[in-house]
């Protein structure tokens, strides 16, 4: 990958994404904005990947558990090298593989997700994985907040803390809003740090766009050691495109020709 | 058959270190021998079976080849889109074992009756459907399926199921084995409801009806070659299940037989829905099922 700084990543994935989803005519752009500068700091600057290796065996793992919002997870996996940045124009197109969820058919991708609440139990295995062999990779889930209303998260979440998988780093894109209207409207999570404090996790709250702060809280040690972490990452749904910022209506629309036009200038991209 | 199992994969594990075994808190007296033995191959996760199998999905797809352990709908149903997507799309090495399948925990009520978990598990991608008549079938089996590396599910009877096969009888996932060779009739019978089909083919044999009895250890891939050979050999078919017969071993049966054209005189001996809500031990539902005999008769 090229030495760029993350911000600048941030705002090329947030321009795949928007290119993308106009392209394939496509749901979850808002889904991928909000966690655009989680992914820049991941694939920047965090993870231990190896394009040319994708299943090498002493990698960091990412699974993705909110699969929605694929488009921008495949721009990061292209950025990061793993596929070509051309293949992007094939999202969600006829045959290809760059299906509308998250799929293991992309290099890179570790997990095929789109049905909720399944990435934490599977990231906690891989944590398992990594603690029985003594080994010193890391495994990250990246969960929306709507998907905490599935109860397997919590199963995993009980399960991770009793195995002290201090290995495990969850990230939350708590953007406040979720498929019929805000996470407070429909089944509110607050207080959520102190939730996961309950279940004797280590806690970080932080500004999901704030490139330091992300930064400092995936590479720092972990605030409770011996036990997992979490991210309480508050988001934008929408971010970096005041038109779309903090509205449930891009959850599901797909910008035309001139939104998209209006974006990307936005961007500066 | 669940304690000579669990024995047979404790040694295969103490060979096979990638080998882990992950319960959802049960298996009480079960277990234990092969945790003692083997504490790092081996997790009890806590009571959550749909956290079981994403946990196993994370291990298979680091390395590990994983079994899970729990009690008839348990492991299945209630994690059913896990196993769908977690573990089977994605091609892992998890194999499901499920004790207490069909009627054997009768007593405990409608909620511990496994009678649907064969069809739905053998309708998932990649996946191989074993249930063994007895010990011997188990043993055989469970290596077999580890090799396999793929997706599996074992289903188990309980405990003290008697031995139906002579200790040489050769077992294999994808053959069928023939018991009992007869000339008007075949008792086709998957798991230890075996041991009725071949009290069946005797009690038939004085009222003078000739029944040959096969064993399927196999669910998935069915031996259809025995299946079609059967049909081939006598005037009629009854399959013998402890399973609803909606979507079950006679269901696939019969695809097997309309597939190649063959229409024997045809029938379906298992679960009905006549049994939801009815509680008593395995024996007395079954009983309730009608005999094996006068349905095979009822036939000809």
């Amino acid at each position: 990958m090229n030495s760029i700084d993350t911000e600048t990543l941030a705002r090329r994935l947030r321009a795949h994404a928007l290119r993308m989803t106009n392209r394939a005519r496509a749901s979850h752009i808002g889904s991928c904005l909000s966690m655009a500068d989680i992914l820049a700091v991941l694939y920047g600057a965090v993870l231990r990947v190896d394009p040319a290796r994708p299943d090498w065996a002493a990698r960091d793992r990412l699974v993705v558990s909110k699969g929605h919002a694929a488009a921008i997870v495949y721009a990061a996996l292209a950025e990061r090298g793993f596929l070509p940045i051309e293949e992007l124009e094939t999202y969600s197109a006829d045959g290809g593989r760059l299906a509308g969820h998250v799929t293991m058919t992309v290099p890179g991708v570790e997990l095929s997700t789109g049905s909720l609440g399944h990435g934490l139990p599977v990231a906690a295995g891989m944590a398992l994985a990594a603690q029985r062999a003594g080994e010193a990779w890391r495994s990250f889930c990246i969960l929306s907040d709507g998907e905490l209303d599935e109860g397997s998260n919590w199963e995993a979440v009980q399960f991770a803390q009793h195995f002290r998988l201090e290995g495990l780093t969850a990230i939350i894109d708590y953007n406040k809003i979720q498929s019929f209207g805000t996470v407070a409207e429909i089944s509110e999570l607050h207080p959520l740090p102190e939730k996961f404090r309950a279940f004797n996790w280590g806690v970080i709250e932080l500004d999901g766009h704030d490139h330091a702060a992300l930064l400092g809280a995936l590479s720092g040690a972990p605030p409770l050691p011996g036990r997992p972490t979490v991210i309480v990452a508050h988001t934008v749904k929408g971010k970096g495109v005041s038109f779309m910022e903090g509205k449930l209506l891009w959850h599901y629309r797909n910008p035309d020709a001139a939104q998209l036009e209006a974006a990307l200038a936005e961007l500066g991209a | 058959m669940r304690t000579e199992t669990i024995d047979a994969l404790t040694d295969y594990a103490r060979a096979n270190p990638d080998v882990m075994l992950l319960t959802a808190d049960l298996g009480y007296s079960v277990l234990e021998r092969f945790a003692e033995a083997l504490p790092a191959q081996y997790a009890n996760v806590g009571v959550c079976e749909q956290a079981m199998v994403g946990i196993a999905a994370g291990l298979a797809l680091s390395g590990r080849r994983v079994v899970l352990y729990s009690i008839a709908n348990f492991p299945t149903l209630r994690c059913l889109e896990q196993i769908r997507n977690d573990v089977c799309y994605h091609d892992l090495p998890v194999m499901v074992i499920a004790v207490g399948g069909g009627l054997a925990y009768g007593a405990q009520g409608y909620t511990h009756h496994g009678v649907e978990d064969l069809g739905i598990m053998a309708m998932l991608p990649n996946m191989a459907v074993a249930c063994p008549a007895d010990p011997h079938e188990a043993m055989a089996l469970l290596p077999q399926l580890m090799e396999r590396r793929r997706p599996a599910f074992l289903r188990l009877g309980r405990a003290g199921e008697p031995v139906l096969h002579a200790p040489d009888t050769p077992v294999h996932l994808e053959r069928a084995i023939t018991l009992k060779q007869g000339s008007d009739i075949a008792l086709l019978a998957t798991g230890p409801i075996l041991g009725r089909a071949l009290a069946a083919a005797e009690a038939l044999a004085a009222r003078g009806i000739s029944a040959s009895v096969l064993s399927f250890p196999g669910f998935r891939p069915l031996d259809e070659n025995a299946v079609l050979a059967a049909a081939r050999g006598h005037r009629a078919i009854l399959t013998i299940e402890e399973h609803s017969v909606a979507g079950g071993f006679g269901t696939r049966v019969a695809d097997v037989l309309l597939g190649a054209g063959l229409a024997p005189r045809f029938g379906k001996w298992g679960v009905t829905d006549a049994l939801r809500g009815k509680i008593g031990s395995q024996a007395w539902l079954l009983d309730r099922l009608g005999t094996i005999e006068d349905h095979a008769a009822s036939l000809l």
